[in-house]
């Protein structure tokens, strides 16, 4: 069985970060039922990325919504409400990532819902929590990026700012508010309480600099700073990057450069012989290594390097990747299928519980495929009389 | 206040980052978590500083990870500290390791044996590629598996060549990912009284954190991303305007918007760039590298205002010492200060959860190695 099995989700959030967090509760074992709004649905549905249209929705609609059902309603009209209220008396765990008031509005905020279901787990993410300046901008993956002082962690010294070319603080934050909801399911199992679990992106955004701002706080305010070239670390000394070689890439992460001076056969870098020196001349270091690593081929290096247990890597792509034993036996990706039968490819939940892959071939729900399934399952016949 | 995870004995045989991150989202959860480390050295992140910080003697990289937990020391390869550490585990909720596959087994302390020990263990474990396969046995190192990840492939311009994130951020995706997998199988194990396994990888994580474009990979007839050349750009699948511009006095974060209504509000001629709705994934490039030109003439909060005025979705970029002043940081409550030994203090960050209203605060710093030793074997009758 799944660790999830009989739990009740319902999920009012849209775009990634909320929906993050439920698809992982979904892979778990919950049932994961989207409320989306009427003739629209989760605006994610027509998010693309590189114009790819997948079944008429965005790819990543796609790859975030799968394994979940789809109850399509208007929240302005209160019949649609009073089906909504009948579904949150049910469940155990509600989350939303509306701006802060719109729940308020619509009378699904945390106090509206606890009054309906007492041991209700309640999930809200925000971009800068419910009660600060910045409370209403929008919380959006790379504004966050920019306000956070992470851009100035990748590329190099001369870069100017660098994205995370990924939407990662949304990820963070769904994964932190999985966790929040995670705990306090453990609790009702055991207490039979409820509970309020709040993220913030903001809030992610630190949490993932946890080590970096902490040595920001505690080193009299420094900043970080990139190395000239072959930058992946600005807290790191040389050789820590990636190198181009004659055919390729080769990825450094340790190793004492006088070792690395012998192994590579670099006699520029015998002058660097002090340990202090990695990081404090990292810049010249880095330039010697890349112009030396150039000389030959990523096996070449890889062969000698490995053979002597230096920490370091060939540098893939998806294709390279994909091809290589090492990621086929991790069983990574899965076939899913949509009601209407189409197939598409995506990954699966990274985690394996019991040795079981958490894997599931339910696809993405067309929007509001689930209304007449939910209504007969969880609706009471009068509500729906009245409707 | 009442902590979820109260109650719940977490033993943390782990090292460096991807583990202890994990450990450390539970103990401010309100589980107890105990280190068991090797005497005399302990976690390897003990000594493993950035920019040479020690705090009474440990780095301040481990103060960061370790705070708010306890520390055990045990030779796991001499037999009485095992038996010691044997009674220790069949009293714990969880036990989690990141040790290479192999290891635990020739201890004696690999899944199936813990599981005799103790029938109900959640057991986690972490490594750098699963169990299985060529690469299980090279090094679980975050820069190494960002490379074979296809991850560097997606950040920065295209004559970059490959650009690492730089920060640890599959090992941080893995512990938030055995953080949740542990609560998990503890939710399972109130069901079924039984023992639970949990396995996690960095390299699986990694990918995870990827799903979306490797979808759009999976279902594109395996497009690579096709990174900008233009300087600033912040997404390889994203159209203009998406990116970062250099102003009078700085830098302008822009988000996915309207591009001609942008353009418009800026006074940024792109009549023979955008021609139709797809011209702005078709020119991006073209389209950032003239949008720059325009973003160069004015200040940055002059921009602000005139975007924000109407609702565009835009930020100015900033740095740590920017960033940190703004009354919305500080709201926020994202700093705590950690009590040492020695009355003095630290500052950290603290979880970013709240729960039932309440921030997870927590100033227990990290313990010297083995510092409770005693007191845990007097309090589990482990001599």
């Amino acid at each position: 069985m799944k660790p999830l099995e009989d739990y009740l989700v319902i999920d009012f959030s849209q775009f990634l970060s909320g929906p993050s967090a439920s698809l992982r509760l979904a892979d778990m074992g919950a049932r994961v039922i989207k409320i989306e709004r009427l003739g629209v649905g989760d605006i994610c549905r027509t998010l693309y990325t590189s114009k790819l249209i997948m079944n008429g929705e965005s790819s990543v609609f796609h790859a975030i919504n799968r394994n979940k059902e789809s109850f399509e309603v208007d929240l302005k009209n209160e019949d649609d409400c009073e089906m909504v209220r009948e579904l949150l008396k049910k469940a155990d765990v509600m989350i939303h990532n509306f701006r802060p008031g719109v729940m308020e509005r619509l009378g699904f905020d945390y106090q509206s819902v606890v009054a309906l279901n007492p041991t209700i787990i309640f999930g809200e993410i925000s971009g800068y929590g419910m009660k600060t300046e910045w409370k209403n901008n929008p919380g959006q993956d790379l504004l966050l990026q920019a306000v956070t002082g992470l851009t100035y962690l990748t590329g190099n010294a001369d870069s100017g700012p660098v994205a995370m070319g990924l939407s990662i603080v949304d990820m963070l934050a769904g994964s932190h508010l999985a966790q929040g909801l995670l705990a306090c399911l453990y609790r009702k199992a055991i207490k039979g309480e409820g509970g309020f679990v709040q993220v913030s992106m903001m809030e992610s955004a630190y949490d993932f600099q946890f080590e970096t701002i902490t040595t920001f706080m505690n080193d009299g305010g420094a900043l970080p700073e990139r190395s000239k070239k072959n930058n992946a670390n600005a807290y790191l000394s040389a050789p820590y990057g990636i190198y181009q070689t004659e055919n390729g890439y080769l990825a450094l992460a340790m190793g004492s450069i006088p070792q690395l001076s012998n192994l590579l056969g670099c006699e520029k870098l015998e002058d660097y012989t002090e340990i202090s020196e990695a990081f404090d001349k990292r810049d010249k270091i880095k330039a010697i290594l890349a112009e030396h690593l150039l000389s030959n081929t990523t096996e070449k290096w890889l062969s000698i390097l490995e053979t002597a247990d230096i920490w370091c890597s060939d540098v893939l792509n998806w294709n390279a990747l994909m091809a290589h034993d090492g990621f086929k036996v991790l069983n990574m990706i899965q076939e899913v299928e949509m009601v209407d039968g189409y197939k598409y490819e995506t990954t699966r939940c990274p985690i394996r519980i019991d040795g079981e892959l958490l894997k599931s071939s339910v696809g993405s729900p067309k929007l509001g495929q689930d209304n007449e399934k939910i209504i007969k399952e969880f609706i009471n016949q009068s509500t729906i009389a009245n409707a | 206040m009442n902590r979820p995870l109260e109650g719940l004995l977490v033993l943390e045989f782990c090292q460096f980052l991807a583990g202890p991150s994990a450990g450390l989202k539970l103990a401010d959860l309100g589980a107890r978590v105990i280190k068991i480390e090797r005497p005399k050295t302990g976690d390897a992140c003990r000594q493993l500083s950035i920019k040479n910080l020690f705090v009474e003697g440990d780095s301040l990289l481990f103060h960061t990870i370790n705070r708010n937990k306890e520390s055990y020391a045990a030779d796991l390869k001499n037999p009485d500290d095992l038996e010691r550490l044997k009674k220790l585990i069949s009293k714990a909720d969880v036990m989690t390791h990141n040790f290479r596959p192999g290891v635990m087994e020739k201890i004696g302390l690999d899944y199936g044996n813990v599981q005799n020990i103790n029938p109900k263990i959640v057991y986690g474990a972490v490594t750098g590629y699963g169990n299985e396969g060529p690469w299980r046995n090279k090094p679980g190192q975050d820069l190494l598996i960002q490379a074979v990840s296809g991850l560097t492939f997606l950040s920065g311009v295209d004559i970059d060549g490959p650009v690492p994130f730089g920060l640890s951020v599959s090992d941080i995706m893995c512990g938030n990912h055995l953080a949740q997998g542990i609560m998990a199988a503890l939710i399972k194990r109130t069901k079924t009284d039984k023992s639970v396994l949990v396995e996690v990888s960095l390299l699986e994580s990694i990918l995870d954190v990827q799903f979306e474009v490797i979808t759009t990979y999976l279902n594109d007839g395996g497009k690579l991303p096709d990174r900008s050349q233009a300087k600033g750009s912040a997404h390889a699948y994203l159209s203009a305007p998406y990116g970062m511009y250099e102003t009078r006095d700085g830098y302008i974060a822009m988000a996915m918007g309207n591009l001609p209504n942008i353009c418009e509000i800026i006074k940024c001629d792109i009549a023979d760039l955008y021609v139709e709705a797809g011209s702005a994934f078709d020119n991006r490039d073209k389209l950032i590298i003239r949008l720059a030109e325009t973003f160069k003439e004015e200040e940055t909060k002059t921009w602000l205002g005139l975007l924000e005025q109407h609702g565009i979705w835009c930020a100015e970029v900033l740095n740590y010492q920017t960033a940190t002043v703004l009354s919305t940081y500080k709201n926020l409550e994202i700093e705590q200060e950690l009590d040492l030994s020695s009355g003095k203090k630290i500052k950290t960050t603290v979880s970013p959860i709240r729960l039932d209203n309440e921030k997870l605060f927590a100033a227990k710093a990290a313990p010297k190695l083995g510092f409770d030793t005693q007191d845990i074997s007097k309090e589990f009758e482990l001599t």
